[in-house]
């Protein structure tokens, strides 16, 4: 099997169709017959990005690269970009306005989240630049 | 235990009909913060939350939940109702707390 490789831009601010990428992303490994386990973790990582960018990004595009290996996700965003990553990276972190807050988001939980479910976790930015997150999640025998 | 038979017998008023309701119901987890429920809540869960727009569609999809239960009579957007059906997640609604919904749970067996 070649590598495949899917990308979704995804808005600013597009509540409406907030975590369409994730579920395609999802979908796209059902029908490769991928394990349930592996699955899950992806479609974590994949929404918390997905939703970082909706919510604290100008915009981005979430892209899924599937190997023989592993399955790598990546969020890119034009900015505005993260000052502290340390302090970002932190359970409990955010500055999710209250408007966000009232619909559940903003508990701090999105980046420690993905770095969880990932087996190799990066997170880079330039503050009036972007933020890029690459995930990868290595494949077992009977993924 | 089903879907239908949780709504039955918990008397929760369905805004989806008949969509999704022979699911099996595995277990209980109650948050009203979207992160911690991507965290914590396992495939086949029932969800009680009090968070109505459409994200929380997105979230029992992608982890595979049985259903969800909104408590405290919140108002469901049409537009969360509409999604629901679509991905075949079962909304459900009670006039009671979490709390109470937690308890109703647990009285009918779910969770032990
Ligand atoms: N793509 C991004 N661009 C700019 N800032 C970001 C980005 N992603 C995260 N951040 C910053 O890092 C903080 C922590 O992110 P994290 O995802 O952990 O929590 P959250 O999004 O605030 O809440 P939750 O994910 O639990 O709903 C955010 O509040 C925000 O300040
Ligand atoms: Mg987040």
């Amino acid at each position: 099997m070649g590598n495949i490789s899917y990308e979704f831009p995804v808005a600013k601010d597009d509540f409406e169709r907030a975590g369409e990428a994730s579920s395609k992303i999802k979908k796209i490994l059902r029908q490769l017959g991928m394990d349930s386990g592996i699955i899950r973790r992806v479609a974590i990582g994949a929404y918390e990005a997905e939703m970082n960018l909706v919510i604290h990004s100008l915009g981005g595009v979430i892209s899924i690269t599937i190997d023989p290996e592993s399955i790598i996700i990546t969020a890119e965003d034009n900015g505005p970009g993260i000052e502290d990553i340390e302090l970002a990276m932190k359970e409990g972190y955010s500055t999710a306005p209250d408007r966000i807050r009232e619909m559940g988001f903003g508990a701090g939980m999105g980046l420690p989240n993905m770095k969880k479910c990932s087996d190799d976790f990066i997170i880079e930015s330039v503050v009036g630049k972007g933020t890029k997150i690459v995930m990868k999640m290595m494949l077992k025998d009977g993924d | 235990m089903t879907v239908k038979e949780i709504c039955a017998r918990l008397n929760l008023r369905s805004l989806t009909g008949e969509c999704g309701m022979d699911k099996e119901v595995k277990g209980v987890y109650i948050c009203d913060l979207l992160s911690w429920v991507m965290a914590h809540a396992h495939a086949g869960d029932v969800w009680v939350t009090i968070q109505t727009h459409t994200n929380i569609i997105a979230v029992a999809t992608l982890l595979e939940l049985s259903s969800i239960i909104i408590s405290e009579d919140a108002e469901v957007e049409e537009d969360t109702i509409k999604k629901a059906i679509e991905e075949g997640i079962p909304l459900l609604v009670s006039e009671k707390s979490s709390f109470m919904v937690a308890k109703d749970l647990i009285d009918i067996g779910i969770g032990s």
